[in-house]
């Protein structure tokens, strides 16, 4: 089990610099009479006969991967990658700095679960975070993100922004929802954000000016005690803005999702959280309950924060039926079938993305593994001992009758 | 090394951080307290923990600390967004009052074939001229209607037996269709007939202008053939053979009936359901007798008192979530709307309970003579010889003169809850509502003495019978959830 490995270093990078030390490119396999090489385009070739048919093409740069093969004499301009990087493909962005040979891949066209981290600032410091902030200047990142939208297959459905948090320059960040309107307006926008900035009307009004008709913003909200919510965020006060946040959201039509991640502080508060959100906040958009990720500070913090899921299972499908019964759009995401009462089953989504989503050998036999949800293979798996490979797809479904 | 800062540093200090929300609560026994937000969430305690919590003696980590937060009874005192969640869960809870008036009550005529000991109305058999409406008071009704504010009205065709002077109730459906068209409003129609002079011309009529049903079925054919004499003793096959064409004609869900709870009906009440049941009816509505009109002269109302009825009430509910419970969703109308109040915030302006009073606000009844009173009851107090309730007339009053009256602004802000005596106080208050003619006709004040008042009784009563449902027994709680998510 391990993830996709979305970061790395080329093997080498010649021909390519530019002034801001950082260039963001896009694959393109090679195909005849290719008319539309853009400058930020650049030739995915195996070998040697790919390289030439892709400088007959027009390419003026190439990117190899897994190969020894010396492309210097076709491309003065290349970069070569290393095998871990094979599954690149048409389409696919990613961002280079030349001088250190550091990439990330910033998008890849077949996903369905591009995700494009804003910033690794945050004003929260949550007990579980995945994602553990670091009080750095990294506002380059924003740029990066700007130059690639424009790179974006515009039929693709789904994009996320992410962070750390996005909102903390906001202005910026806005900026960029506005162009991702422009160039991708077809594509549902989805931002994790943990909404303490919208407790600014203006903050608030730029979002709503955005115009973009698919555009949502996630926010965690972790327990209706607000003394709970602040200390698994480590942020005092941070429930009342975040709750201010999401009324005045709702209040200019903004859709939003509420996030409430299961762990060991929040889940035995999961009936009371979910009658808390279905009474006070049924106008929400949708709520998602999470199984917990466990890497980055949930493993520091796995004393605290471990829970068996199957410790929760009758408690999750309480909250689950609590927040249907009055309306809401609820999904069950990161937890597998068998941690579930069947009675919610049609409420869980697989929702952990593709790069690091894996099921382990006992999901070998199981009957529903096609629609689970699986695990994560970041970090360090804690095993539920209600793990099993569920025998009948109709049997456990009838059953709940 | 990361740093975690440990829960207490998050957590309130005590006291001196703490607010105390806006609650009522109700005794329920010795040990049980019922306690509820601003907007009416519950939440069952003992004295000595509704004691901590006034007093914020609660520390976080106590348990008790959490479930107040939690229900909003109490907050940090820096805190500003439970108070803004209340505020707005009270705004939507209001919001009905800005639909004014939505229902308009004509009564075509005051004649009708039965004899009904209990009417509420006071019937009269003869004299077609005295006591049918004009066509010209008619029209004018039909002005006040359509000046209402509101885009989307009902008018309702009440008697009597409407059906006795159906050429008016005819004229009027046409002519509010004409001019709501005209102005860009929509009217929508509902008769209230006991179907006895039910003919192909009314259905067919009916079915041209979408025109609702109501009618009344008390029950089995004894039973029901006993509240309700006509010549002939045969009302209960006149209703149900009505409601089967209606049913046949107009579709299921073009047709509604309405039972009154009289002394004979108490030991029966699931014969009474079962005959709802068996005729494909969408739900009963368990409706005791009023005080009103010949209910008060032929001494019907009076006979058993609010305790007897929550008898009767709860046996049938019971009864129904039995029904429900083998799988057909078959609502009790009343529970329902209770149930809409308490799990949910939407903005149920139901005419005859809610707060400011539904009395000219939720609707207006023009009487076969142009009286207007401020609701059906009122006018059937009037025919008792008490014009409390009377607004105005059709011959010289026009929406506003009739809304704005200082006899109306009068009674609707007497009889407010949020400040009654006994009502503001009390834990279902945001679920209840006011019923000014009800304590006039009863004790002669719109605000009333509520611990002397049955329809206090019979409230206080439901919600209480309704909360231990919703808290005791989960297969119950699922069903009464449904029917508040209708």
């Amino acid at each position: 089990m391990k993830p996709l490995p979305l970061s790395g270093q080329a093997t080498a990078v010649a021909g390519m610099s530019n002034q801001t030390g950082r260039m963001v490119l896009r694959v393109r396999t090679v195909a005849d009479g290719r008319g539309d090489i853009g400058t930020h385009d650049i030739a995915l070739v195996r070998n040697m006969d790919d390289a030439a048919s892709a400088r007959a093409s027009g390419f003026q740069a190439a990117c190899l991967v897994g190969g020894g093969a010396d492309l210097g004499n076709i491309f003065p301009q290349h970069i070569k990658l290393p095998g871990q990087f094979a599954y690149l493909g048409d389409g696919d962005i990613i961002g280079l700095q030349p001088h250190s040979r550091k990439l990330r891949v910033l998008y890849r066209r077949g996903s369905s679960h591009n995700a494009f981290l804003v910033t690794e600032r945050c004003n929260h410091y949550c007990l579980m975070c995945s994602q553990p902030p670091r009080d750095i200047d990294d506002g380059w990142i924003l740029d990066e993100i700007a130059d690639a939208l424009p790179l974006i297959d515009p039929t693709t459905r789904t994009i996320g922004f992410t962070g750390g948090e996005p909102l903390l320059e906001w202005r910026r960040f806005v900026a960029l929802l506005d162009a991702t309107r422009m160039l991708l307006p077809d594509t549902s926008v989805h931002v994790l954000t943990n909404g303490r900035g919208f407790a600014s009307a203006e903050v608030v009004s730029a979002w709503a000016a955005v115009g973009h008709p698919q555009l949502c913003a996630g926010i965690p909200l972790y327990s209706s005690v607000s003394d709970i919510h602040d200390y698994v965020v480590q942020a005092r006060d941070a429930f009342d803005e975040t709750v201010l946040g999401i009324l005045r959201m709702k209040d200019k039509a903004q859709r939003v999702e509420i996030r409430v991640v299961l762990h060991k502080i929040t889940a035995p508060r999961l009936v009371e959280t979910c009658t808390w959100i279905a009474r006070n906040l049924p106008f929400v958009d949708h709520v998602a309950l999470m199984g917990l990720e466990n890497t980055g500070f949930a493993l520091a913090n796995q004393d605290a924060l471990w829970i068996d899921p199957i410790d929760y299972k009758q408690d999750l499908a309480t909250g689950v039926s609590i927040l249907d019964s009055v309306g809401l759009a609820v999904s069950v995401y990161n937890l597998p079938l068998c941690l579930l009462d069947r009675e919610i089953w049609r409420f869980a989504v697989q929702s952990i993305s593709d790069w690091k989503n894996a099921y382990l050998p006992i999901c070998d036999g199981c009957a529903v593994r096609s629609s689970c949800a699986g695990f994560f293979s970041t970090g360090r798996m804690r095993e539920s001992v209600g793990l099993q490979a569920v025998a009948d797809h109709y049997s456990m479904v009838s059953g709940s009758t | 090394m990361v740093r975690f800062l440990p829960e207490a540093h998050f957590a309130s200090s005590g006291a001196g951080d703490l607010q105390l929300l806006p609650l009522r609560f109700e005794r329920l026994d010795d040990h049980r307290y019922l306690v509820a937000n601003l907007v009416g969430d519950i939440l069952l305690m003992s004295a000595a923990e509704l004691d901590r919590i006034t007093s914020l003696a609660v520390v976080p980590g106590d348990g008790l600390y959490e479930r107040a937060v939690s229900k909003q009874l109490i907050a940090r005192k820096n805190q500003t967004s439970q108070l803004q969640l209340l505020g707005l869960r009270l705004r939507s809870r209001m919001a009905f009052l800005r639909n004014a008036t939505p229902l308009h009550i004509f009564v075509v005529t005051l004649r009708c074939e039965h004899s009904c000991p209990y009417c509420q109305v006071s019937r009269r058999s003869t004299d077609r001229d005295r006591y049918d409406m004009s066509e010209e008071t008619a029209m004018r009704g039909v002005d006040v209607a359509l000046a209402a504010p509101m885009q989307s009205i009902k008018i309702e065709f009440q008697g009597g037996e409407p059906l006795l002077n159906f050429e008016l109730v005819k004229k009027i459906v046409v002519e509010a269709e004409q001019r709501s068209a005209a102005i860009g409003k929509v009217v929508s129609f509902v008769i209230t007939t006991n179907l006895a002079l039910l003919t192909d011309g009314v259905l067919e009529f009916c079915r041209e202008h979408a025109v609702l049903i109501s009618t009344s079925l008390d029950g089995p054919a004894d039973l029901h053939n006993k509240n309700r004499p006509r010549p002939g003793g045969n009302s209960h096959t006149l209703a149900t053979t009505g409601i089967r064409r209606v049913q046949e004609i107009l579709g299921d869900d073009r047709v509604g009936a309405l039972m009154t709870t009289t002394e004979a009906s108490l030991d029966r009440v699931e014969e009474i359901v079962d005959e709802y049941i068996s005729l494909n009816l969408d739900g009963i509505f368990l409706r005791p007798l009023s005080p009103y009109g010949f209910a008060i002269k032929t001494k019907q109302f009076g006979k058993y008192d609010a305790s007897r009825w929550l008898t009767f009430y709860e046996r049938g509910l019971r009864y129904i979530l039995d029904i429900n419970r083998q799988g057909r969703y078959f609502p009790e109308f009343y529970a329902s709307l209770l149930l809409k109040r308490m799990l949910t915030d939407r903005p149920i302006g139901y005419v005859d309970l809610r707060s400011p009073a539904g009395i000219g606000l939720g609707a207006l009844v023009y009487n076969y003579d142009g009286k207007v009173f401020a609701s059906d009851e009122g006018r059937m107090l009037a025919e008792m010889g008490d014009r409390a309730f009377e607004l105005g007339d059709l011959a010289s009053d026009d929406y506003r003169s009739l809304i704005l009256s200082e006899k109306l602004v009068g009674l609707v802000s007497a009889s407010l809850t949020q400040c009654a005596p006994q009502c503001s106080s009390c834990a279902y208050e945001p679920h209840c509502g006011a019923d000014p003619v009800y304590h006039h006709a009863t004790q002669l004040d719109p605000v009333g003495i509520k611990p002397l008042s049955e329809f206090c009784a019979r409230h206080k009563g439901i919600f209480r019978l309704l909360f231990e449902l919703l808290e005791g027994s989960p297969e119950d709680a699922a069903i009464l959830r449904r029917w508040a998510a209708a």
